[in-house]
């Protein structure tokens, strides 16, 4: 813009005034974009520093709840309602967001750490997540204790899960289903596999899957080895069970190492056996519409996990989420849903009433398991941060081939 | 730098006004806040974590410092897996050059004097996009499994050997990465030739040009701009694609890219400085290959 001003006077003025007006409204947007990006680099910052404190429960005039949780994980009909829920919905007048937003216990905490860190609420009033991570989250002082006056049924807890290591008497969690990593195989296309060492045979070398959760693979192959995985074990330990591992997976007798996606592989029989969830081999048989798979207990031992109801410390509806947490401990209602899921309810009193819903599935040891069963199975010990954190890495260098 | 070489060419062409209008500046302003806060911001919390060291108190928190043994540490740990990515990276893109410009020729070309077959073959090629990428990947892995057709078919033939899988192996995944980004090869391409002059390509013949050396000294180098174009759309995001090399898709432990190493300390390690030096590793050595690349073919003549 170098072209001369006009002559008259009040003309130039004018057009020096819209100048200085210009160049003072760029430099004030500049001066605001910067400040835009000073704001959102305070956002990303994690530092909260001091206590976490819950947010206040407003659930006396909020009728709503947000329910995060793991994919086909309660029963559903055939036009994807949940009749439980609904139920529910009907006796409370609650009305309940249910979200399927937990596909991995690792990538959701990713997802919301964030925000826990600051005590915000992460958009879901209770979220069911695994044991060792409820445990991280009851550490850190992510959780809001339970209300058990609202939870009159949590008296239906079985027994067994009532005081684990990670949060004694039950004060910041509540099962929601259980169940056990052990071994499946293909019935039609391999002979009978019936322990962790099996799975090494010759003619499975490259049709063998595992799972990608670390407690559950490692740990069966640890039971195999005779450790107990509850105890105390040491680090040597754990290191002899990944070394296994990690020889299997070079040598390429393991196929593949995967989450939830596993069954497909079991289906288009790129996997003839694998470590596995009992759950999903249920309704594998199920869409197969015959015994095609079978889960076994492998003989070292099985491990037990449970999914876990927790309250997130900035969800301001803990008593309605307490109030689900007591309808779904109602037996019938726990029955309901484990005629679907087919995972281990821990509710007690769910076995006389699944009775009424179908006798095959009150008899299935892997959804009701009797004391012999559940004899050969065992928690894994919660691991303190450092371990976690070194075990983890190990874990998952291997799965990265690095 | 790769996008300055663009606008370096057509500048070229054509000098454009020089003169700064403040109109001009403010229509950018949408633009320019957008970059900063959804590239700028994010870029600067990138490298600051990427210097980041463990608290000493919190475990498994990180506070800010100058540690730049990170970058040592990541590359020393996922050497091989960076080399693999940038290897899986230009060999996609090579294969999707050999299908994507006889394509695009024949497109652009071949079908000129029929509009109507023409856009149906632009159609056919942009209407895999209608499906999500992830799902078509894992149809892909359904038709590879052990007992899936082309299993069958080459372990009849004696072709692959038995007991050899097809998932999971290098060949998924370079072939997961070539499927899934033809298309952006071929529609650049096809861009620059359906504007070719074919009075060239006679004259070209009339001057006793072989259809070889014509294609060679007319054809290629005035559809350099698409290829260049289409090699940056498929090399770029190929070395990042963290989905093809995956464990749950194409991929397995042998096949790991860069992309997965940056997933699994973001998600699953929630090592936060060594995936941000890694990113911040990879957006470079990127930007590299492609300003030098930019550098060879934009200002030679290709060949």
């Amino acid at each position: 813009m170098n072209r001369p001003l006009p002559e008259d006077p009040m003309i130039r003025t004018l057009i020096q005034q819209a100048k200085r007006a210009q160049v003072s409204r760029r430099a004030m947007l500049a001066g605001a974009g910067a400040g835009a990006t000073a704001v959102a680099l305070a956002a990303c910052s994690t530092d909260a520093g001091g206590e976490l404190t819950p947010a206040e429960d407003t659930s006396a005039d909020d009728k709503t709840l947000n329910w995060a949780n793991w994919p086909f994980y309660i029963d559903e009909d055939d036009d994807g309602n949940y009749p439980t829920l609904l139920a529910f919905q009907e006796q409370t007048g609650i009305d309940v967001n249910y979200l399927v937003t937990v596909d991995d216990n690792n990538s959701y905490f990713a997802t919301v750490r964030d925000q826990l860190a600051l005590g915000q609420d992460i958009g879901a009033d209770t979220v069911c997540l695994t044991d060792w991570m409820v445990s991280r989250w009851i550490q850190l002082g992510y959780t809001q204790p339970l209300n058990k006056d609202n939870i009159s049924n949590a008296s239906n807890l079985a027994p067994s899960l009532q005081n684990p290591a990670f949060d004694p008497g039950r004060e910041h969690s509540l099962p929601w289903q259980s169940g056990f990593a052990g071994i499946a195989y293909n019935t039609e296309q391999t002979d009978p596999v019936g322990a962790v060492s099996d799975l090494w045979r010759p003619d499975l070398a490259g049709r063998v899957g595992v799972l990608s959760e670390m407690r559950d693979t490692i740990g069966v192959i640890m039971l195999e080895n005779g450790v107990d995985i509850s105890g105390d074990f040491t680090a040597d330990e754990f290191n002899a069970a990944l070394d296994v591992f990690r020889e299997q997976v070079e040598s390429g007798q393991i196929r593949n190492v995967r989450g939830n996606a596993y069954t497909e592989d079991l289906v288009n029989e790129d996997t003839l056996a694998a470590i596995c969830w009992s759950g999903d081999i249920t309704v594998l048989n199920f869409e197969a519409g015959y015994e095609k798979w079978k889960f076994v207990l492998p003989e070292g031992g099985a491990t037990l996990w449970s999914d876990n109801f927790l309250i997130p410390i900035g969800s301001p509806r803990k008593t309605n989420a307490e109030t689900l947490m007591n309808y779904y401990y109602q037996p019938e209602v726990a029955a309901e849903v484990a005629a679907w899921v087919n995972y281990i309810t821990p509710v007690v009193g769910a076995r006389e009433a699944m009775f009424d819903i179908d006798a095959d599935l009150a008899n299935d040891p892997l959804i009701f398991p009797d004391e012999a069963t559940l004899a050969q199975t065992k928690i894994f010990r919660g691991l303190s941060a450092q371990e976690e954190n070194e075990y983890q890495a190990a874990f998952q260098a291997i799965l990265l081939g690095a | 730098m790769a996008f300055t070489a663009f606008s370096a060419q057509t500048s070229a062409a054509e000098p454009a006004a020089k003169r700064r209008s403040p109109i001009a500046l403010f229509l950018l302003l949408p633009g320019i806040l957008y970059l900063i806060l959804f590239f700028v911001t994010p870029l600067i919390s990138l490298v600051i974590t990427s210097f980041q060291e463990p608290d000493p108190v919190r475990f498994g928190s990180f506070v800010n410092a100058f540690r730049w043994e990170n970058y040592v540490i990541v590359l020393e740990t996922y050497g091989e897996q960076s080399l693999r990515s940038a290897g899986f990276a230009a060999l996609a893109t090579l294969f999707a050059l050999l299908i994507g410009f006889p394509l695009g020729y024949f497109i652009g070309i071949t079908l000129r004097p029929y509009p109507l077959l023409q856009g149906l073959a632009l159609v056919l090629v942009i209407a895999p996009f209608f499906i999500s990428f992830l799902l078509r990947t894992l149809a892909w892995k359904q038709i590879f499994s052990d007992e899936g057709p082309i299993a069958g078919v080459l372990g009849a033939l004696a072709i692959l050997p038995p007991g050899q899988a097809i998932t999971g192996t290098a060949f998924s995944v370079i072939f997961g990465l070539t499927y899934n980004f033809v298309p952006f090869m071929t529609l650049p391409i096809y861009a620059t030739l359906a504007s070719l002059d074919l009075r060239l390509l006679e004259a070209g013949n009339d001057l006793y040009g072989s259809p070889a050396v014509t294609f060679r000294t007319v054809t290629l180098p005035l559809s350099a701009a698409g290829v260049m174009s289409g090699t940056l759309l498929t090399f770029i995001p190929a070395a990042g694609d963290y989905i093809n090399a995956s464990r749950e898709f194409l991929g397995s432990t042998d096949t790991t890219m860069i992309g997965n190493v940056i997933e699994t300390n973001f998600l699953v390690l929630q090592n936060f400085p060594a995936a941000a030096a890694l990113s911040l590793v990879l957006m470079a050595a990127i930007l590299i290959l492609v300003s030098l690349y930019v550098r060879r073919s934009g200002t030679e003549e290709l060949l």
